[in-house]
């Protein structure tokens, strides 16, 4: 019987399991040396701040696995032997395999600053990262995070959320900058402050001091300023976790080097989610360390591994994050800096954090990309309009029907449609008749199984 | 960190805590802190048939003009004193062998049978001789005066006529179980005589009105504390909403609050006390125990609803809904069944329905609408017409929502004063298997309850295949609308969510949530590809239902048991929910869409970007 081992339980590596076992009979084995049961990493901040239980985290309750004929091992690889197909375990036990996914995930950047070590110093990714976050922040009363990034901004709600301090230590001179615009960026940075983050821009850490008791008591940052504190949290990034594969005759780069189809160097092996580096021939590299992409991942090797050889295609780029209490999404391309050839229509609401931006061509005006902030957008609107190459009159005419927030929530497209008339006075657009009525007595859609 | 100008929350929040707390315990308090006398005058006002009370009062002599502080003691005293009446009541009043014995004697002495032999075997001049002699008159007065009957003919005549005379003893002379409740609760009521009947109005300032500003000290100022959005920080951590000990200590409270209610209500005559003069005013009588528990229900839905608000103040879905809550209870609930007795009109709550209005069909009820005039017809056809064409055209274009999470009153309940506990309802698969059975069961057990009530209504016949038809109405009454939607419904809040009557008993539910599962626009869409599995929506989903197994597979939420409270679409970090009516086409109009707007470009992205350095 065939054997497929997958060495992780993330979203990538269960991902891929449950749409092997869809397709198939073999033996799976995922294994673990992070938690007994697949949980959703996203949720780690929300169990800290008393939102969730670990157990609600859980996708599928504890008795999925089995039913589904998918074994599960709590324990740490420490060596792949490609030539034998082995596995060796640290406790010394080894497991064979037939076809091996490697979704190791990924581990946070510590750029080697002093005192990184230090009691007090953490990063946060895994469940343990939780569990040390829990003892670290007993007697905290003021943090400061490094690197402003997502799992940067989540650091900082949950210290928030039990009253500690934080400053906020940013590369850039923007929030999130490699990827935000200034005019979103600056609405988010307000909105954080509100919350209570003390940003300093353009401050990189130097140092980490100790203080008596050996725990983290101060920091020093690349402007000279020394602030004390008696918690630091690590956002600097992540890279793909690659020490196991790299330790064997599987090809790695900065991730684990897979083709189009996931496959690594080694037949039979693959490479899926946050730790797999997507070789471009003629172009960078990718690496995709978020969830969506893990999931979609996941789907595609699974056909692969099946014996239906399928590429990996991403299909048009979408994101989403919240920043406190600002929901944010995208669809397509949104650069953080203005691009030749590419126009933005920005509209921000005068009062409160809601703001959209509309990327355009300049010669078509066809639509490439959206950013929102404080309105829910229909994904798969969206999609639509932009694998249709719409244009942006288009778009801002029809813009009602992506409209995605609850019932009764006051509605901005006749905001941002007399907003680009002001700016455009040559165009009087006016958005599409109301369906209403119609919607009223159309044939319902039931998507329910 | 945060900003000083709002260094006044926390003590202000502290001090309504405070209030909140004194307020409860003056309430809970005041029930032990009562005297009791029961007089002349208090008897007769409570115990109105006047048989009963003749019957009664010589055995509550130890009680009389003497006042009692021992709630307690009093109250079982007096309902031990009606148990052991009725317990002896055969005792005392049948007639023995030994009092037949004693009549043949004097018969056999005087030759015959005369009626005059009673008046000397039954001496004792109190209620059982008289009782003895009226009932052998009436049975045997044709004998008396008879010569030449011998004495083994009297005798069989004596025994056969005391045979019926007795089998009729306990019918005639036992006060039922259901008089003995009203009398021991008027009882007490009237006997209240102490430092809580003296002072309800200093009493209810000092437990309903500080608990209630109290609350709303807490409540309020979070407004101002932080800028809106979702606020479920440490819910997992606080022992008054995870399931812990506070949690635990309400449970406990609220149970003990729905068994006196239900089964005790002599016990809490002093909370009635507290709204008798808001209810004179509303409906013109009084109130009863019922008033309370409907008082402190709207009171409750409202200073919740106010949380709510506040709480939800981000949502415009929430608010709206909220407010039809607080609306329909205190308006259809609350204050025009109380104006309509007022007006001595038929009185109803216009938005409760059959089946969860289960003696809507009762033969009183039946009969009272019908006898009421115009008013009383309106509401027997509004009531009818509600769930045979209100509730399918409704749940068609709503879903059940439109019901279950904006009108109902337990659901209102459930919104505002269950918000707190929502998160505990139960998401495992068993849970759902075990409801999906309960509810529907519950459902059949209505109709047919409803049904034999109607047969027996309209054909006089009383037992159907040998089970008497209001015994199975009474028990309905008991185990499913006492002890299941009551005690455990709202009781458990705190342990087991705030939905378990709905989720699981509420035959009105059973009803909706099979139009809603098969022919309703209502869906909850999905954004499914943006979904990270995070779990908040099946945690905060009140009815249990595992929301992100659809979301993260894309797929639209098509639930009976949905109430469409919309806390799932709120608590998603990443906007992957949305309740609506129908679902949007995604078609892209081919002829339109490469139309192009008027743009001059003023200055290109290179100099946009050099500006910006």
């Amino acid at each position: 019987m065939s054997k497929l081992v997958i060495i992780g339980n993330g979203i990538s590596g269960v991902t891929v399991a449950r749409h092997v076992r869809k397709r198939s009979d073999m033996d799976i084995l995922i294994i673990s040396a992070e938690t007994e049961h697949f949980f959703s990493r996203t949720a780690l901040m929300y169990i800290f701040m008393g939102h969730m239980k670990f157990e609600h985290t859980k996708p599928y309750e504890d008795h999925f696995w089995k039913k589904n004929r998918i074994d599960l091992k709590q324990a740490y690889v420490n060596n792949i032997d490609t030539d034998s197909k082995e596995l060796t375990l640290s406790s010394g036990e080894k497991l064979d395999y037939t076809q091996l996914v490697l979704a190791t995930g990924s581990q946070s950047n510590k750029f080697g600053w002093p005192g990184q070590d230090l009691p007090g110093v953490q990063t946060l990714f895994s469940y343990q990262d939780l569990e040390q976050m829990e003892i670290n922040c007993v007697n905290a009363k003021h943090a400061v995070l490094v690197g402003g990034g997502l799992i940067g901004v989540e650091m900082a709600e949950m210290l928030l959320s039990r009253g500690i301090a934080v400053t906020f230590l940013v590369r850039e001179d923007r929030f999130w900058g490699n990827i935000l615009p200034v005019g979103e960026e600056k609405l988010i940075q307000k909105h954080a402050e509100l919350h209570g983050i003390n940003f300093k821009f353009e401050t990189e850490l130097k140092e980490i001091k100790a203080g008596d008791d050996g725990r983290v008591s101060s920091i020093v940052t690349s402007t000279g300023e020394t602030i004390p504190c008696d918690f630091v949290g690590l956002s600097a990034g992540v890279h793909p976790n690659i020490d196991l594969a790299a330790k064997s005759h599987i090809d790695v780069g900065r991730g684990i080097l897979v083709n189009d189809f996931l496959e690594t160097n080694i037949c039979d092996v693959y490479a899926v989610g946050d730790c797999a580096e997507i070789v471009v021939p003629e172009g960078r590299n990718r690496i995709e360390p978020l969830w969506y992409t893990g999931k979609m991942q996941g789907e595609t090797l699974a056909k692969t591994i099946t014996g239906d050889q399928t590429k990996y295609e991403r299909g048009i780029w979408f994101n989403s994050a919240k920043f406190f209490d600002i929901e944010y999404q995208t669809y397509g391309f949104v650069f953080n800096e203005p691009l030749e050839g590419i126009s933005s229509f920005y509209w921000q609401h005068p009062e409160e954090d809601i703001c959209i931006r509309i990327n355009y061509q300049d010669d078509t005006q066809v639509v490439t990309g959206v950013n929102t902030f404080g309105i829910r957008m229909r994904h798969n609107i969206w999609q639509n309009w932009l694998a249709n190459n719409c244009t942006l009159k288009y778009v801002l005419q029809n813009l009602r029907d992506a409209n995605f927030d609850p019932e009764f929530f006051k509605r901005y497209e006749q905001d941002i449609i007399s907003a680009f008339n002001k700016q455009y006075p040559n165009n009087q657009l006016t958005l599409s008749p109301l369906q209403w009525l119609t919607k009223r007595f159309s044939k319902e859609k039931a998507h329910a199984k | 960190m945060q900003n000083n100008n709002i260094a006044w929350v926390s003590p202000v929040r502290k001090s309504g805590l405070a209030f909140f707390i004194i307020g409860f315990f003056v309430f809970v308090g005041m029930l032990f802190s009562n005297q009791y006398t029961l007089t002349e005058q208090t008897l007769s006002s409570s115990v109105n048939n006047s048989t009963h009370r003749q019957l009664i009062q010589p055995h509550l002599s130890e009680f009389m003009d003497k006042t009692v502080s021992n709630k307690f003691s009093f109250i079982e005293g007096v309902r031990g004193t009606f148990t052991r009446y009725n317990d002896t009541v055969y005792d005392r009043y049948h007639l023995s062998t030994n009092d037949l014995d004693a009549i043949l004697k004097e018969v056999n002495t005087l030759g015959y049978y005369d009626l005059n032999i009673l008046k000397h075997v039954f001496n004792t001049q109190d209620d059982y001789a008289a009782y003895k002699i009226k009932k052998l008159s009436d049975y045997t007065g044709w004998l008396a005066g008879q010569q030449g009957k011998s004495i083994d003919e009297i005798s069989q005549v004596l025994n056969e006529k005391s045979a019926e005379i007795n089998t009729n003893v306990v019918g005639e002379k036992r006060i039922d179980s259901y008089a003995t409740g009203q009398y021991l609760y008027a009882i007490v009521k009237s006997a209240s005589s102490g430092t809580v009947a003296n002072n309800t109005g200093i009493f209810f300032i000092f437990s309903v009105l500080l608990a209630t500003i109290g609350a709303l000290m807490y409540i309020i100022p979070e407004k101002f504390a932080a800028p809106a959005g979702i606020k479920n920080n440490n819910v997992f951590k606080n022992s008054a909403t995870n399931g812990g000990f506070i949690g635990m200590l309400v449970m406990t409270f609220l149970v003990l609050v729905y068994i006196a209610l239900y089964f005790f209500p002599e016990y809490i005559v002093e909370w009635v006390s507290l709204v008798d003069p808001l209810f004179v005013v509303l409906n013109g009588n009084g109130a009863s125990s019922w008033s309370i528990y409907g008082f402190i229900y709207t009171l409750a839905i409202v200073v919740m609803g106010v949380r709510m608000f506040i709480k939800y103040r981000h949502s415009n879905y929430h608010i709206a809904r909220t407010g039809s809550i607080i609306f329909f209870q205190s308006c259809f609930a609350f204050l025009l069944p109380e104006l309509l007795i007022k007006l001595n009109q038929p009185s109803t709550d216009l938005k409760n329905m059959w089946p969860l209005d289960y003696d809507f069909f009762d033969a009183w009820n039946l009969d009272s609408l019908s006898s009421s005039g115009d008013i009383g017809m309106f509401m027997l056809v509004w009531g009818i017409t509600l769930f045979v064409i209100g509730v399918p055209v409704f749940t068609y274009f709503f879903g059940k929502r439109w019901y279950c999470s904006w009108v109902c009153g337990c659901g209102g309940l459930a919104e505002t004063a269950g918000d707190p506990y929502r998160h505990l309802s139960n998401k495992s698969v068993s849970a759902w298997r075990l409801e999906r059975v309960v509810i529907h069961s519950v459902l059949v057990l209505c109709i047919i309850m409803t049904s034999t009530a109607l047969y027996t209504y309209f054909t006089g016949v009383k037992t159907i295949a040998g089970i008497d038809t209001y015994s199975l109405r009474s028990a309905y009454g008991f185990f499913i609308s006492a002890l299941f939607s009551g005690i455990i419904g709202t009781g458990f809040y705190p342990k087991l969510g705030s939905r378990v009557w709905c989720r699981f008993g509420c035959p009105l539910a059973a009803y909706i949530g099979l139009i809603q599962r098969y022919k309703s626009r209502f869906r909850i869409t999905t954004n499914g590809s943006q979904c990270i599995s995070c779990g908040n929506c099946s945690t905060y989903c009140e009815m249990g239902i595992d929301v992100r197994a659809y979301a993260q597979r894309g797929e639209d939420i098509v639930r009976a048991s949905c109430v469409g409270c919309g806390v799932c679409s709120s608590v998603c970090p990443r906007g992957v929910l949305k309740l609506e009516n129908g679902s949007t086409d995604v078609v892209v109009d081919q002829s339109k869409k490469n139309e192009t707007a008027n743009i001059v470009q003023i200055i290109s992205a290179e100099e946009l970007k050099s500006l910006k350095k």
